[in-house]
């Protein structure tokens, strides 16, 4: 019952939100405001309400070990297709619950300060709280269908709420993309359904898992090749993981998605959204972890973003934009964490990666608030004593972010990288050290950002400056809380995620072969590994302080020395252009071509035009045959005759 | 026979009630409503009649039920024999709940002989009642071909301005392909010596002539479905039809090629439905990739809306064809759903047709500031539309994908490519439309949707929904003919020698 108030909260109110949407009448009268203010504490209360539900489903389920499986009804039913709306909450759902609920109830609270002035709020607090429903039904899913079902309800939501401010062609398009870019990783992902259907004959997770080890070595044939059966099943499931986290290829999607209003971008890219591609993996990892080259895939996908997304970071001046691509570098550390088979270790940084991502994207909406809707680095500055409580609070988030202790990342982020390490194989090994000097790059951007917004000399016109205020108590209370995630999730949660209480804590979630040893490697490796992540990013932050605070002049000069470089890191390795070239245009170009020569010219004009045209012609030739000349009427029915006959007899040969 | 002849009833009420309209005499303007009532009432108590089809059918067996039968031409074997099985009883019920609310979105923006609009559409719904419920193949063709007569009436006379080319286009392709499933049908009477649909089902054609048997009935049901490269007609005629005419073309209409292929082609042709099957597939993924990327390119509402029609269509004949339980039914599925969502897509452009008359997209943009009840809608349907979970949409389309893939991997591919696709063009369509500033003068005072469009749009959203979080209540009823229609085609085939591809 309370496993289902969790699931279920976040979608009542999401239906009163909704209908409260329509109730509203004019922009600015006192109905109006009361409809708002009905929805917003409707729609917080509900959440609030379901994360306190959810901390009681973690003690139950994570600390006390009784995962179980709620079967609700059933959903499709065809042949051995047999899929059923079930919510299955084991220490892995109840550690991402624990995290989308949180996360989500205080994006909630901010909204209702963040948001004050929009002339749309029930939408606004419906959409947040639709999406929230279907991020729990995805982690709370028993099968793949339903972890799809909440996954394309995401990819919904996500497009609603990057487009919400409609009136925006630069969101309109950012919502398109978003969900036309998922919809190629979703592509993968059906096909990986499909597969692991083929294989195991049906798509429930606790009967895949039961079986995997004996489909080890399956082989499959896809495409007229046989194919090691879970690696394929694998691979294309990783492609859906791929476009929902933003990894290398499928990440363009995201950082245009900064066109949405700012607690969006807190609730789609911190905590929820794009770590569904995580948990995917790590909930699969009884397959994952019988497929050595899938895993060495994920690996290298994951430290190629984790440093490629950094590098862009660098070079952003939109203060969004650059938590964006931090994002995307951080979800990189994930992957290739779940890629030497340290899924704990991969879970631990999404969960301190939630509070602290999502602090810093509420403070950034902070800032933003308080220099009137300003998101340009370069049009900041000098501002921190104005604002220093959200001052201070991003100066949390940044610490916890470069991982210096005794903040969450610090924790995190070095077992993350201990376990690459640990894993003792070339990949790992790529791994740690993409993974170490993205940490250099993580640790300069971050305090770049700091340094550019908050200090220096003020950039922004009087008007602005005057403005500069501390943003309301509704706002900074859920940075405040996020804060304390940020600091104590790590240290918190160390021994229970990756320490000597992780195997009791972990249960029968996740699946480590003993051939896969890196994470127990990780406990064990040398100083300087250990060490390392901390100094690099010390090292990063001096950098930052160097170039932007004592030498301010020195950026441009770098950039103008090495141009091709920042060029490529500025213009985001031109990902956008390619593809526009490469998919966008040619596929405009040929709808049109096939549509005015396919249809028009070739199948019209051969066909029913060209026919009416040709009886048009015929017929005109056709009076001319009308002679009057008997023996040509007797030979036109002679013609009729012989094929009619012939006609006769082949049907009857027939 | 002693039972109460529940489909006679459903196929001729509706010509009961065209014949009340033909009576009506009076000031054309009194003519007019009262035709439109009496349109209204018969096809309303048609709907509540055809719900004791939903209630009284029995799903544990395959066997036709509600079975009638009269003798007509006893000399040629041939009777007025009607049933359901589990793959015809969803289309009558389709069927009956579309033509209502055809004739509701018809109200006011039909003003022009009312009277015989109302009549040609009472007939056609007579006419495709009568079409799935035939039990034998002559009454089944009859019907077939005269489902043809009223729609082209409709298109050309209460059409837009090329509605004589589109109504003659659709008119010539439909007939070409009749004419050889006529011969088809002559040459299977020929062979086994009766029209019951219910012999010819068990009546093993010989090997040699199923190739021109299979290829005749495709020429009828190719057009109808329609199948890339005999779709032409389709995008022509919805464009030029008035909106019921496009819910009912698209709603139930295109379901005639499906349905042909599930009760003609498959089981009394199984072995050249193996053999063709690779060209249905070939042809499905054209229909899909090519008319998904047609669709993209379009300026016109309806006319996107019609090849997307084609595109999800693809995933019928696509599915039909791989003889596993999941393509079939999932073919079946699409069908239904389609069914329902492109009916209300259709209705969707026509609610905004009737306030500007244009159907061009560009004449559209930020219609969200003045409709958001109107955009609610849209955002629905089109999102079945792109088969987003939670939609009728989705079942039809993975149970599909899962079929196929199991066949041929390449097919479930590209078949899943237009998924992708499918989402391109109808979230740009939405944006275009719905987004944006509203800026164009001929909009700032359009009104969102009046209480008779609510009405009209309300069951179609809630069926939407429905068939997409609770599909049991309508796979139940599919479930076991399907097996028994796969167990037949397989028999034969196995029969015939042939290898039998195994059925997840």
């Amino acid at each position: 019952m309370i496993i289902k108030a969790v699931v279920f909260l976040p979608l009542f109110a999401a239906i009163i939100a909704g209908i409260l949407a329509f109730m509203r009448h004019g922009n600015d009268s006192e109905s109006s405001r009361r409809v708002d203010t009905m929805s917003q504490w409707i729609t917080s209360g509900g959440l609030l309400l379901s994360a306190v539900f959810a901390t009681l489903v973690f003690i139950d389920v994570g600390l006390n070990g009784n995962a179980r499986t709620i079967h609700l009804f059933t959903w499709i039913d065809s042949g051995s297709f047999d899929v059923a709306w079930a919510l299955k909450v084991d220490t892995l759902t109840a550690v991402m619950m624990i995290v989308v609920t949180y996360v989500s109830a205080m994006v909630h609270v901010y909204s209702i300060g963040y948001m004050h002035h929009d002339h749309h709020v029930p939408r606004f607090m419906c959409y947040l709280s639709l999406f929230t429903f279907f991020m729990l039904t995805l982690i709370t899913a028993d099968n793949l269908v339903q972890m799809f079902f909440g996954w394309e309800g995401v990819g919904l939501c996500s497009y609603l709420l990057i487009g919400f401010w409609y009136h925006k062609p630069s969101a309109n398009a950012a919502a398109i993309k978003a969900f036309v870019v998922n919809r190629v990783g979703d592509f993968g992902f059906a096909l990986g359904i499909f597969a692991v259907y083929m294989i195991f004959d049906t798509v429930h997770l606790d009967t895949i898992f039961a079986t995997a080890p004996e489909k080890a070595d399956t082989m499959l044939v896809v495409f007229g090749y046989e194919f090691h059966a879970l690696t394929i099943a694998c691979l294309l499931l990783f492609v859906g993981a791929m476009g929902k986290s933003a990894q290398l290829g499928l990440h363009t999607w995201l950082p245009d998605a900064m066109e949405g209003p700012t607690p969006v971008s807190a609730l789609i890219h911190a905590a929820t959204m794009v770590t569904a591609g995580v948990f995917m993996v790590a909930r699969l990892s009884p397959i994952f972890e019988y497929s050595d080259l899938a895993l060495t895939v994920v690996t290298i996908v994951g430290a190629s973003t984790a440093i490629f997304a950094a590098t862009i970071a660098c070079t952003q001046n939109d203060i969004k934009r650059v938590i964006a691509y931090s994002t995307c570098s951080q979800l990189g550390y994930m992957f290739f964490a779940l890629g030497v088979s340290a899924y704990s270790a991969g879970i631990f940084h999404l969960m301190t990666h939630g509070f602290f991502k999502a602090l810093l994207f509420l403070g950034a909406g902070s800032v933003i608030h308080a220099m009137s809707d300003e998101q340009d680095m370069r049009k900041m500055g000098g501002i921190w004593k104005l604002i220093p409580v959200t001052y201070g609070l991003m100066w949390i988030g940044n610490l916890a972010l470069a991982g210096i202790p005794p903040f969450a990342g610090y924790y995190s982020k070095d077992i993350v990288l201990e376990a690459a390490y640990g894993a003792h194989t070339g990949v790992g090994s790529y791994a740690f050290y993409m993974g170490l000097l993205a940490a250099l790059l993580t640790a300069f951007y971050s305090w770049r950002l700091l340094f550019m917004t908050f200090h220096g000399s003020p950039r922004a016109d009087e008007k602005v400056m005057a403005h500069v205020h501390e943003s309301p108590k509704v706002i900074l209370f859920p940075l405040m809380f996020l804060a304390t995630g940020a600091v104590l999730s790590g240290w918190a949660g160390y021994s229970y995620f990756v320490g000597e209480g992780a195997v009791e804590f972990w249960g029968n979630s996740l699946l480590i072969l003993d051939s896969h040893p890196a994470l127990e490697n990780a406990h064990h490796v040398p100083m300087l590994v250990k060490y390392a992540p901390l100094i690099v990013g010390v090292i990063g932050i001096g950098l930052a302080y160097v170039l932007y605070i004592k030498r301010p002049d020195l950026p441009g000069k770098i950039a103008a020395s090495i141009p091709t470089i920042y060029a490529i890191s500025f213009n985001k390795w031109y990902f956008d252009e390619l593809y526009d070239r490469i998919f966008v245009r040619p596929a405009f170009y040929l709808g049109r071509n096939l549509w005015k020569v396919g249809d028009g010219t070739l199948i019209d004009g051969l066909g029913p035009d060209g026919i009416s045209s040709a009886v048009r012609i015929m017929a005109r030739r056709a009076a001319a045959l009308q002679t009057g000349y008997l023996y040509h009427y007797a030979f036109a029915m002679l013609c009729g005759a012989v094929v009619l006959v012939s006609w006769y007899l082949f049907s009857n040969v027939g | 026979m002693a039972e109460f002849p529940i489909l006679s009833l459903l196929i001729f009420m509706p010509l009961i009630g065209a014949g009340f309209i033909l009576a009506i005499r009076g000031d054309e303007e009194v003519v007019a409503q009262n035709a439109r009532n009496v349109a209204l009432w018969t096809s309303a108590v048609t709907f509540i009649l055809s719900l004791f089809l939903w209630n009284g059918f029995d799903q544990s067996t395959a066997d036709f039920q509600f079975i009638e039968k009269y003798e007509w031409m006893p000399s040629f074997g041939i009777s007025y024999h009607l049933g359901l099985d589990g793959i015809s009883v969803l289309f009558v019920l389709l069927t009956t709940l579309l033509t209502p609310i055809c004739i509701l979105a018809s109200w006011t923006s039909i003003k022009d002989r009312v009277k015989e609009y109302m009549i040609s559409f009472l007939i056609l719904e007579t006419m495709m009642i009568g079409m799935f419920s035939a039990l034998d193949i002559m009454i089944f063709y009859i019907f077939f071909e005269a489902v043809l007569i009223p729609m082209f009436l409709i298109i050309g006379v209460w059409g837009g301005k090329r509605r004589v080319y589109a109504a003659f286009k659709l008119f010539l392709y439909t007939l070409l392909g009749s004419v050889l499933m006529l011969l088809a049908i002559f040459v299977m009477y020929a062979n086994a010596g009766t029209t019951d649909m219910t012999v010819l089902l068990t009546h093993a054609f010989p090997a040699e002539i199923q190739p021109w048997l299979w290829l005749a009935f495709f020429a009828s049901f190719a057009v109808k479905v329609p199948m890339w490269p005999v779709h032409t007609w389709l995008p022509d005629a919805h464009v030029e039809a008035p909106t019921a005419g496009s819910v009912i073309l698209a709603g139930v209409l295109l379901k005639f090629g499906g349905y042909g292929f599930l009760r003609f082609s498959l089981p009394m042709m199984p072995l050249a439905s193996a053999d063709f099957a690779p060209l249905i597939y070939a042809l499905s993924i054209i229909a899909v990739v090519y008319t998904s990327l047609v669709a993209l390119a379009q300026e016109d509402m309806k006319k996107l809306i019609a090849y997307s029609s084609i595109a999800h269509m693809g995933f019928v004949t696509a599915g039909t064809f791989t003889l596993t339980t999941q393509g079939i039914e999932g073919a079946i599925y699409v069908m239904l759903s389609h069914g329902v969502v492109s009916a209300a897509l259709f209705l969707i452009v026509g609610v905004v047709y009737d306030r500007i008359h244009s159907r061009e997209i560009s004449d559209y943009g930020g219609l969200v500031e003045r409709m958001p009840t109107y955009a609610l809608f849209f955002m629905v349907f089109m999102l079945a539309s792109i088969g987003l979970p939670g939609t009728g949409g989705f079942v039809g389309e993975i149970l599909v994908l899962v079929g196929l893939f199991a066949v041929n991997t390449w097919v479930a591919a590209f078949c899943a490519l237009g998924v992708i696709l499918g989402a391109a063009y109808m979230l740009y369509l939405y944006r275009r439309v719905i987004f944006g500033k509203l800026t164009k003068e001929s909009l700032k005072q359009i009104a969102d949707m009046n209480r008779r469009e609510v009405v009209i749009f309300t069951p179609l959203l809630v069926i939407t929904l429905w068939m997409g979080i609770y599909p049991p209540a309508f796979l139940d009823f599919m479930h076991v003919s399907v097996a028994n229609l796969i167990e037949h085609v397989q028999t034969a085939q196995a029969a015939a020698g042939m290898l039998v591809a195994v059925s997840p």
